[in-house]
């Protein structure tokens, strides 16, 4: 029987209610059962109706998105993406959030995080090779966001390095909208032999249903603390449907309740349940795995169930738990973390329990699969218990209820750039007096383009003896054991430019992601992208949300680019504030010959620099308009989804014939930036003449996509030259690499026009020595978290 | 004939693939040791690779050095057998007394993941032997606790007996300092990345040589070290056997403390 707290102060209210369900919800659960739902019933619908579970308001959208592709071998609706990359050998990889749970309690948030993201990518029979963590965080100089940071950062290393699994690569970006609302997505990645692949499905009636790992406690229960407090309903409903699990994270709702509503994280018995799962898989004792996540044994149960049209019947007594007086309801939502869920045919029980014993894991029979396709809990044993509760399994799951909200655009409304559309671009920074040098040490100076060392040197980017490119130069690259091929992941997320336009934000995101992977030479493979947004009730963030998925949807087509999976995160906002609409984005992609990638930093002094691709004016939503400021009627700057599908084809090419010595995207910061990087990764200057047509600040510091600043020893310049003519693209020679310092002349008629704005005592070029551009980038982080303080 | 090497696994271990793949590429036959049995199969040489042995709970390595296999490893290090312990293993071997010294909490308190600069101080040990001369070596050290630490008297004898086995280097191979010098990552006395005991067979060091044996992998200085110990192990062994016709059956071991 579930108790209610009640607090004096506040009415009574129906338990539905308390769970956060809505009364239209208690007419559908009614409806599906025919019969009223008892308090169990109620409480294990209230956590599978959840946004996080259910995808209510998010399904009809995600449906639009493209998700067949060359090789896909299992897409949305499975754990994690699975695409086959040759010699028997699939990438699995999925990017999901956990960014409420981080919110309150943000090492244990941000350590589940990743324990949960990693068991999606293990049950399906791939050892994870790779973690890339995506965090937002509100402005650094804030005592709030440093303990955020601090406690996030740690949370990712103290479970990643434990589990031995490298953190290599991933975003951290600052912005005043995250302050109380931090963003925690992680995506990872796994290898897998084919043949091995497992799906966590619950075929075969009479089979058992097997629970190992670690036992079931109080901690975890997201219903538990809707359940305890009475006072939960009159806080934002936001944080009941959080990513965290219902009520993930509500900071006063989980500080009234009793019991902690956050997970915590036991990495030693996630490495071990990493070990004793793929022995499992690898001898073929299971029939289907599922591993515990939001909704626990409940979520687990009525999803393999529902995916082989089976039922399972549980014996809540034989669920190993950590207390005793433990309530039905409590042990069937309950997220403690380290829990799988196998199905394995009665005779191999004896051998699945035995490997379990060799790992000392604790290993439980807990059920029997069905044909009646219930979910049925039985107390008093499998075979003459009582039942106390008894739901389809489709309808906690794939007939869950799907709500049809209303999206509404904003008043002023951008309308996104038609492809190529010339804009006239309105930055005033020339007439007030810009120094293109001091402004680029500003922008590497500033926290959200500074060198990340400070944090990702706090990560083991090189366990597993796989990582070619770790962090803070572009995308990871990781050799694949036993072939000559690499893995190379990217993730990015366009936040600026989604505030101004969500369609743009999102098909910017994914080409920013798949470029970053191209640029290495390999061939993008997949998608997985988790969205970061609003409560789906307000129509405006219902609107950012559908524009953004229909931006996902279009780019990923123009880019034949299938999506694998991902997740949803709403109701991202708090009485504070809202977050920008965040699309987050991984891609993965395949290099046939891994000793053929390239990067981003520059080889050897007098390689030609060649600019591909050209800007287009616009700088909202740029790291330069943040520090200098931007006219309101400046827009961001257009994408042309096929332009960037030739970019792609081109720079792909000329890797694989060779002629290419370094790549990177001129996008973050513009290519000022872009060009800085390729120095100070390289320990090499350059000096280059740049075509200004219209504003300096555009071509310098504009983000618009689709450019790429590669070098090409002397004798490739012509064939790289003409490659990427073939493909339709401009292409420019604009200087050499360099010794020590990195010199940019603006030439044309937008420079001369600007320098003369500017008057002469103000230099239309800039000359930075590279020590110089080192100390601002070197020390932006550090100085910003005030980290440089502390050892 | 391939000599073989046995890699324990403990629970927790997370650098024993990779170890077994290093020895692999040195010329080992490597094999497993599961951290439950009692005797090591006849291996030529164990090695303690990295990782969280038993979680670390409570401190790092003070779990493992009870298991089974150390016993077995302890007896074997008695006799004069080849023992390396690398990171989680250095601190494992410091935890059971096998090697001086111990391990603490980076200076900076933090958990760090770079790469370093390490030179051997000895090239006649069965670890150091193909390094070669004293150049630095690069390659990656990933720990928390990685700080060594012993009192001055033990330092001082540590270096007058020649068992400080690897320094910590500036990238211009010059000896990196004690405290905030950006070529000692975690604080470590006197820049010890690596000790020797007395007698020479047993040593420990926090960085990765076997993260550094493929140039793919941006550095394959660390193969050396590797190989030393494999071509020590192999000379122990062919030596251990022949020696086992005649009296003994204690592997001798190619250096003593100078």
């Amino acid at each position: 029987m579930i108790v209610v707290d009640r607090d004096p102060v506040v009415a009574p209210q129906p338990l539905h209610r308390a769970l956060g369900l809505t009364d239209d919800e208690l007419d559908a659960i009614r409806s599906r059962l025919g019969r009223d739902a008892n308090d169990l019933e109620l409480a294990m619908f209230s956590v599978m109706w959840s946004e996080h579970c259910s995808y209510k308001s998010s399904k009809p959208l995600l449906k639009t998105l493209p998700t067949a592709g060359q090789g896909v071998v299992a897409g949305p609706g499975e754990n994690a993406g699975v695409v086959s990359i040759g010699d028997g050998l699939a990438v699995a990889f999925k990017l999901e959030s956990h960014n409420h749970p981080s919110a309150v309690e943000p090492y244990q948030g941000a350590a589940t995080g990743v324990g949960g993201i990693l068991r999606d990518i293990f049950t399906m029979g791939a050892r994870p090779i790779a973690v890339l963590d995506a965090l937002r965080f509100g402005d650094p100089h804030e005592s709030r966001t440093r303990h955020l940071v601090d406690g996030v950062v740690r949370g990712v290393g103290g479970y990643g390095n434990c589990v031995g699994v490298p953190t290599v690569g991933g975003e951290l970006v600052f912005d005043p909208s995250y302050g109380d609302n931090p963003l925690v997505n992680v995506m990872a990645i796994g290898v897998l032999e084919e043949r091995l692949l497992t799906l966590a499905s619950a075929p075969g009636p009479g089979n058992l249903v097997v629970l190992f790992g670690s036992a079931t406690g109080r901690d975890g229960i997201g219903g538990a603390s809707v359940l305890a407090s009475a006072t939960f309903s009159d806080e934002d409903g936001s944080k009941r449907t959080s990513d965290g699990g219902p009520a993930g994270a509500s900071p006063p709702s989980s500080v009234s309740s009793k019991r902690p509503s956050v997970q915590v994280g036991d990495p030693f018995a996630e490495k071990l349940l990493i070990e004793a799962s793929l022995e499992l898989i690898s001898r073929g004792l299971v029939e289907g795995l599922q591993d515990l996540g939001a909704a626990g044994i409940t979520c687990a149960t009525s999803e393999t169930a529902d995916r082989a049209g089976t039922g399972i019947r549980v014996d809540l007594d034989a669920i190993p738990r950590r207390e005793p007086g433990m309530e039905p309801f409590e042990i069937m939502i309950s997220e403690s973390q380290e829990r799988m869920l196998a199905v394995v045919l009665p005779e191999r029980f004896a051998d699945v329990a035995a490997v379990c014993e060799r790992w000392g894991i604790r290993c439980a029979l807990i059920g029997v699969v069905t044909d009646d396709g219930d979910i049925t809990i039985v107390e008093g044993g499998l075979d003459g218990g009582r039942a106390i509760a008894r739901i389809p399994a489709r309808s906690l799951t794939s007939d869950a209820i799907v709500h049809d909200r209303v999206a509404a655009a904003p008043e002023r409304r951008r309308l996104a750039p038609a492809p190529g559309a010339p804009e006239v671009a309105s930055d005033q920074l020339p007439e007030r007096g810009m120094d293109p040098g001091a402004v680029l040490l500003a922008l590497l100076g500033s926290p959200n383009l500074a060198s990340r060392r400070a944090v990702f040197e706090q990560y083991d980017a090189t366990v597993g003896a796989s990582t070619i490119a770790g962090p803070g130069h572009g995308a990871a690259v990781l050799r694949i054991h036993g072939t000559p091929k690499a893995l190379v992941a990217a993730t990015d997320g366009n936040a600026g430019v989604s505030a101004a336009d969500p369609w743009l934000g999102a098909a910017m995101s994914v080409a920013e992601a798949s470029r970053n992977v191209a640029i290495t030479g390999a061939r993008p493979l997949g998608v997985s992208n988790c969205l970061n947004y609003g409560d789906p009730t307000r129509p405006e963030a219902f609107w950012q949300l559908s524009e953004a998925v229909r931006g996902l949807g279009d780019a990923c087509r123009a880019l034949g680019l299938p999506v694998t999976g991902g997740n949803v995160s709403l109701y991202n906002e708090s009485p504070r504030g809202r977050i920008l609409p965040t699309p987050q984005i991984g891609v993965v992609g395949l290099l046939d010959d891994a000793s053929a990638a390239i990067g981003p930093a520059f080889r050897t002094a007098g390689d030609v620099i060649l600019l591909v691709g050209e800007a287009t004016p616009g700088l909202e939503g740029s790291e330069y308009a943040r520090i200098a400021g931007v006219a309101p009627e400046d827009g961001p700057p257009a994408l042309d989804l096929d332009r960037e599908r030739r970019l792609q084809a081109f720079v792909i090419e000329a890797v694989a014939r060779g002629l290419l010595e370094s790549a990177q995207d001129a996008s973050g910061g513009g290519f000022a930036v872009a060009l800085a990087e390729c120095a100070l990764w390289s320990g090499l200057g350059a000096r280059v003449r740049l075509p200004v047509a219209g504003s300096p600040a555009v071509d310098l510091f504009g983000e618009s996509p689709s450019r790429l600043i590669v070098t090409a020893d002397a004798r490739h310049v012509a064939a790289a030259e003409l490659l990427a003519r073939q493909h339709g693209l401009p292409v420019e020679r604009i200087g050499a690499v360099a010794r020590d310092r990195l010199v940019v002349e603006l030439a044309g008629s937008g420079a001369t026009g600007a320098a003369e704005e500017r008057g002469s005592n103000v230099a239309d070029s800039i000359d930075v020595a590279l020590a110089e551009l080192e100390r601002a980038w070197e020390h932006g982080l550090p100085r910003a978290l005030g980290w440089d303080q502390v050892g | 004939m391939t000599v073989r090497i046995g890699v324990v696994v403990f629970p927790g271990s997370n650098c024993d693939r990779d170890t077994l793949r290093g020895l692999e590429l040195a010329g080992a036959e490597a094999v497993e040791l599961w951290h439950e049995q009692g005797t090591l199969d006849g291996v030529a040489a164990v090695v303690l690779p990295g990782g969280f042995a038993y979680g670390d709970y409570l401190r790092a390595g003070v779990i493992a050095r009870f298991s089974p296999v150390m016993r077995a490893v302890s007896a074997f290090a008695a006799e004069g057998g080849l023992v390396l312990g690398i990171c989680n293993g250095f601190q494992v071997l410091a935890e059971a007394g096998l090697v001086p010294g111990a391990l603490l909490r980076n200076r900076g308190l933090r958990f760090l993941g770079r790469e370093v600069r390490i030179a051997a101080e000895r090239l006649d040990t069965p670890f150091t032997a193909l390094v070669g001369d004293g150049r630095p070596l690069r390659m990656p050290i990933a720990h928390g606790e990685g700080c060594y630490f012993a009192d001055e008297a033990t330092l001082d004898h540590l270096e007058r007996d020649g068992q400080v086995l690897f320094r910590y280097v500036r990238e211009d191979g010059s000896a990196a300092g004690d405290e905030a010098d950006p070529g000692n990552p975690n604080g470590s006395l006197r820049a010890i990345a690596g000790v020797l005991n007395a007698r020479g067979n047993v040593a420990g060091l926090m960085p990765h040589p076997e993260r550094a044996a493929e140039g793919l992998l941006g550095s394959d200085d660390g193969l050396p070290i590797l190989r030393s110990l494999v071509d020590a192990a192999a000379r122990a062994a062919g030596g251990a056997s022949s020696e086992r016709m005649g009296a003994g059956g204690r592997a001798p071991v190619a250096v003593g403390p100078g």
